[in-house]
Order: C-alpha cells, then sequence, then structure tokens
C-alpha cells in the first residue's frame, strides 16, 4: 500500500491533486450527498452484519407467535409485529441484506456485460456498431418491469428468477451510456496515439478508453442500484420476487396491504425502507454527479 | 415542418424496433418455459387434453414456422384466444385498453401541470427556500416505490380523510348507467351528459392519478429547473432583459419556451415508461386495465395473453417514442442534425 501511494505521488501533478481535492469539495459541499452517503453506508453495514445487530434473529424465517401477532410499535418492537408476531424490524433489516443482494447481482452482471459491448460497439463502429446498438434498442423498447415480468412469468417465481430476470435487461442501459462515451474518445489524440505504438485493439478498448469512461459509468451504477432496488421490490410486490417466508421488502408490503388501515405498520414500515435506501442512492449518485461533473441521463 | 428525409429514419428505426421486440416476445414465449400448453392446463391435465391445446397452438411445429405464423398473425390483429376465458386476446386487450390509457393519460398531465410550474419556480428562486424543498421534493418522488405512495394516499386520503374513492373507476350507483361507448370513463360520462357520473370518475382517477405521477414528476421538476437555470445565462435572455422586458415575460415567453425542449423529450419517455408503472398501481388501485390483465395472465400463465399484453405495451411505447421524436424534429430542426452525430 505504501509503495502504492508513492508511486502514485510521483505520477499525480499537484494540479491534478488540486483538481481531486476541488471535486472532493463539490461533493461535500451538498449536504444531500454527505447524507446519502450516510444512509447507503449505514443500511450496507446494517445489512451485513444483520445476524448480530437484527433484535430478533430467529424471526426471519416460518417463526411464529400468535400470541404477540400484529403488535403496535414498542421498546420491545420499535417497528411493531406482522400478523403471525414476528419482529418487523428484523425483517425489514434482512429484508435489506435481499434487496442489496438484487442490485449488486444485477450490476455485477449488467455492468460488465453492457460495458464490454458498448465498448466494441463505440471503438468499432461501422456495421458492428449498428447492430449492436438495434440490439440494444429492442430491448430498451418496453419498460423493464414489463419484461421483467414477462420473464419471471415463465419461472416458478423466486428471489434468483427475479434478479435474472432484472439483469437479463439491464447490459442495455451500460451498452448505450460506453458506446457514447467510447464513440467520443474514439478520435481523440491518446488513442491514436495507442494505435500507432501498435497497441492492441483488447488494449485500446480496456487500458486506453475504459479507464476514460469510468465516472460517468460509477454516477450511473450508483443511481441505478436505487432503481434497480425498486425494480425488484416491484416484483416481489406482484408477487414475482421474494417468496415468504423469506424478508423481501416489496412481499412484505403487499402482505401487510390486509391490515390496512388500523395495523399500517406491517405494510407502512417496509415501504418506507424501501423508500430510505432508494433515496440514499439518489442523493449519493447524485453527489458524485456533481464530483466528477458528468452527464447521465437516469 | 418534418420533412420525408426526417420521416424515413425514424420510421425504419421504428419498424426494426418492432420487429426486434417481436423476436424478444416470441422468444420469451415460446423458447425460455416448458410447454405452454401444459402451464396453461396445470399439472392435473391429462396427456391427451395438453396435446390437444398443444396442436390447437400450434406448438408442434418447427420453431421457424410458429414464428411466422406469430408474425402473421399479429399483422392482421389475430393475437389468438386467452387460454383462461377462451376470449380473443385482442377483443379483450382493447377492451382493457382504454382505462390504462386514460389512467396515465391524467398521470402525465399531473406530472407536467405540477411539475413544470414547481420546475420554473425553482429555477426562478435558485438557492433560496423554496428551491431547496422542491429539491427534496423531487428526490423523495423519485425514489419512493409506486406501491407505497399508492398506499400511504389510500391510507390518508382515502380510509381517514375519506376524499377520494381508493378502488375503481366508478361507484355503483353510477357504473349501471354508463354505457360504454369509447371504453374512457371521462369521455363516456360526458357523452351522457351524467355530470356526477363525470366528477365521480374524476374522483376515482385522481389517487392512482397522482400517485402514479410521482416518480416522473421528479424528473420533470429537476430537467425543467435545470434547463431553465441553462438558459437564464444565454446571450438572448440578457439581451431582452437589457431591452427592458419585464422578468415574468422573459422567464414565460424566452426561457421556458426553449427550456421545454429537454423537458418535452422527458415527458414522451414518461409516458411510454407509466405503462409499466401502470402494473403496479393498477393492482393496489383494483383499476380494471391493461396492467391488471398482465399480471393475471402471468399468474395464470396465459401465454397468449402474455404476448398480446408485452407487444401492446411495446407498440405503444414505441409509437410515443415515434411521435416525440416528430414533435422535436417539427420544434427543433437542430436534433435531428446533432441525433446523427450521436
Amino acid at each position: 500500500m505504501s509503495t502504492e501511494s508513492s508511486r502514485l505521488d510521483r505520477f499525480i501533478s499537484p494540479s491534478r491533486r488540486e483538481l481531486w481535492y476541488r471535486s472532493y469539495r463539490r461533493f461535500t459541499d451538498q449536504p444531500m450527498s454527505i447524507v446519502g452517503a450516510v444512509i447507503v453506508g449505514g443500511i450496507i453495514t446494517v445489512a451485513v452484519l444483520a445476524p448480530l445487530v437484527a433484535p430478533y434473529p430467529a424471526h426471519v424465517g416460518s417463526y411464529t407467535d400468535f400470541a404477540n401477532a400484529l403488535e403496535p410499535p414498542s421498546l420491545d418492537h420499535p417497528l411493531g409485529t406482522d400478523s403471525v408476531g414476528r419482529d418487523i424490524l428484523t425483517r425489514v433489516i434482512f429484508g435489506y441484506r435481499l434487496s442489496l443482494l438484487l442490485a449488486a447481482t444485477v450490476l455485477g452482471i449488467g455492468v460488465p456485460v453492457g460495458v464490454l459491448l458498448g465498448l466494441v460497439a463505440g471503438y468499432t463502429g461501422g456495421w458492428v456498431d449498428a447492430a449492436i446498438m438495434r440490439a440494444t434498442d429492442t430491448f430498451l423498447a418496453l419498460p423493464p418491469l414489463v419484461l421483467a415480468l414477462a420473464i419471471a412469468s415463465v419461472f416458478e417465481p423466486t428471489l434468483e428468477i427475479a434478479i435474472f430476470a432484472v439483469a437479463s435487461l439491464w447490459w442495455t442501459w451500460y451498452a448505450r451510456l460506453t458506446r457514447g462515451l467510447a464513440a467520443s474518445q474514439r478520435d481523440e489524440q491518446y488513442v491514436q496515439a495507442a494505435e500507432l505504438a501498435g497497441a492492441s485493439r483488447t488494449h485500446i478498448m480496456l487500458r486506453e478508453i475504459l479507464p476514460n469512461c469510468l465516472s460517468p459509468l460509477l454516477v450511473k451504477v450508483t443511481l441505478d442500484a436505487g432503481i434497480v432496488i425498486l425494480t425488484g421490490a416491484s416484483l416481489s410486490f406482484i408477487g414475482l420476487g421474494v417468496q415468504p417466508p423469506r424478508p423481501g421488502l416489496g412481499t412484505m408490503v403487499a402482505n401487510g396491504t390486509k391490515f390496512l388501515p388500523q395495523q399500517w405498520w406491517v405494510s407502512i414500515f417496509p415501504g418506507f425502507a424501501i423508500f430510505v435506501l432508494v433515496l440514499g442512492f439518489n442523493m449519493l449518485g447524485d453527489g458524485l454527479r456533481d464530483m466528477f461533473d458528468v452527464e447521465v441521463e437516469q | 415542418m418534418v420533412s420525408i428525409r426526417q420521416l424515413l429514419p425514424r420510421l425504419s428505426g421504428m419498424v426494426i424496433s418492432l420487429l426486434g421486440l417481436s423476436v424478444v416476445v416470441f422468444t420469451i414465449s415460446r423458447v425460455l418455459p416448458g410447454n405452454p400448453a401444459r402451464m396453461a392446463l396445470g399439472a392435473r391435465a391429462s396427456e391427451e387434453q395438453v396435446a390437444e391445446l398443444t396442436a390447437e397452438m400450434g406448438l408442434n411445429e418447427p420453431l421457424p414456422v410458429q414464428y411466422i405464423e406469430y408474425m402473421r398473425g399479429l399483422l392482421v390483429g389475430d393475437l389468438g384466444q386467452s387460454l383462461q376465458t377462451r376470449n380473443p386476446v385482442l377483443e379483450e386487450i382493447l377492451f382493457k385498453l382504454p382505462a390504462t390509457l386514460e389512467l396515465i393519460t391524467i398521470a402525465t398531465l399531473f406530472m407536467v401541470g405540477i411539475g413544470v410550474p414547481l420546475g420554473v419556480i425553482a429555477a426562478r428562486n435558485r438557492g433560496g427556500l423554496f428551491d431547496n424543498a422542491t429539491r427534496v421534493f423531487a428526490f423523495s418522488a423519485v425514489s419512493v416505490p409506486s406501491f407505497f405512495i399508492g398506499i400511504v394516499f389510500q391510507v390518508i386520503f382515502g380510509y381517514y380523510l375519506d376524499w377520494f374513492p381508493i378502488t375503481g373507476r366508478l361507484s355503483l350507483e353510477y357504473s349501471d348507467s354508463v354505457a360504454r361507448y369509447t371504453g374512457f370513463m371521462l369521455i363516456d360520462t360526458l357523452l351522457q351528459g351524467a355530470i356526477g357520473g363525470h366528477a365521480n370518475a374524476w374522483a376515482h382517477l385522481v389517487l392512482p392519478a397522482l400517485a402514479l405521477s410521482f416518480g416522473g414528476m421528479g424528473q420533470v421538476i429537476r430537467i425543467t429547473r435545470s434547463s431553465m437555470v441553462d438558459i437564464e445565462g444565454k446571450d438572448f435572455i440578457e439581451a431582452s432583459r437589457g431591452y427592458g422586458m419585464a422578468g415574468w415575460l422573459v422567464a414565460y415567453k424566452y426561457s421556458l419556451k426553449n427550456a421545454f425542449i429537454p423537458t418535452l423529450t422527458i415527458i414522451g419517455l414518461l409516458y411510454a415508461w407509466l405503462l409499466g408503472g401502470a402494473f403496479i398501481i393498477e393492482i393496489v388501485f383494483g383499476w380494471p386495465g391493461l396492467a391488471k390483465y398482465g399480471v393475471q395472465s402471468v399468474l395464470t400463465t396465459d401465454v397468449n395473453a402474455l404476448v398480446g399484453v408485452t407487444m401492446t405495451i411495446g407498440i405503444v411505447f414505441v409509437l410515443t417514442n415515434f411521435i416525440v421524436d416528430l414533435i422535436l424534429d417539427w420544434i427543433d430542426p437542430r436534433i435531428q442534425l446533432a441525433g446523427d452525430n450521436a
């Protein structure tokens, strides 16, 4: 690590460090960016440590305790209990795990696939570009939720299928974004220099062009995490995502609607939990956008 | 004016998108699952029943033949029979579509009618309290799950305040007397001079349309605000100010008109996007539209109905984008050039 930083020190000019400092200041100047970072960081920490921090880890599965069913929020159960007496706070914490898992998997598959296709399309141009982008446009011609619904419907509904359905669509946005970025870099002098020096196409795409596309991609990933989580929660809400007794946040909202309006906490708290997480990602993404000063369509 | 030279590439692009879409939907419906006939009939159906339905649906043919058959059906508007109700799918979809279009049209009106003014006022008071408040509101609106805001509206405005009905399109006392002409409740009630019914239809629309519009409204606010801010710094705005024109006149006559182009683009995209959102909202509010039909066909694995719904939504989506592109070409010919270079 220390050799790494000393190497960095040698190569990074003071003016570049000044630029980084300014970017950092642009981020911290916006109170909303900080709030977003705190929300996202906090929720990820809690979700990772779920078995340690959740008050009733046993309530995650098909545990029942009818004596305590539908208890309103109290000191013992800060968010109340559900229709079979499980602690809602515990289930929300574990629900965050599933939501974050969904986002990480979908983006973990979608981003590399889309970025690679976009790089090839943008750098190569010609009919390769046309073919890849037409395929992309086709997938973009349907609301993702509807396509995910169609895919999820032909299998047994589970979280894994929901992840697969959403992931099989999400690469399109990255293909389009990266293609635009790569095409704009293609005629830059550093790319021409690399070509003249005899660098391979793979080298130019991955080592020359890609690093120059990273900041818009990072912003897009952050903003997208929220949208993926919303899409997953919507699928679960319809009944095509996380299945009971697993604590999917969307599933919990759907199951709680039976008890509205009297036992509102069963539905409202898990719904609010989704809102807070997505809000956090959006604020953080917006802060990063200001920081890197890039334009990303959402 | 839009010329043929502008129209042709857009038109061919649309046709290619639709062809691609038909392949995707066909693949999802025929290649991915096991036997759609078996799925529709359920595990307890006998082998003969399954074989019969398989033959009836043409599933014994080779896939390319099936695809050609399916395309022929699409072109003449034959989407097959619903495996559940045995009615032609097209008929059922046309019956349900107006309810959904009415919902998303009113949602779009809310989105624009509330979002654009908020964005303009925020831009005029940049950095002020109102600007920051709308910023927080826009962020929240984009981040809130539509089913959650729908439920919150139902609880607050439906149960506790009792201002609006929470399910359906029309109350019982009106639903018998209103005949169906167009399927758009707001139009049908007016055609029959049923003012009470018309007001009732509006009351039923308010909550679902507002809940549906939230996500898009956040985006409209932000894009209106930022394009107004961009325009404010332009020379021609400075010039009109220099001529001594009143601030509000400059804002509305010059800034807003120019700032509206990005807003219009996103409104077109959002109108189509709302079709997806409607899937959730129709479930929450018991709205008898296409989305509810789609979800039902998903849950009963009615492949024909599902293909019909997905294709319909895809077609509306592609058509909307096509129309928005045309309007944009017409408003601002420079966009075409920029699009060619992108």
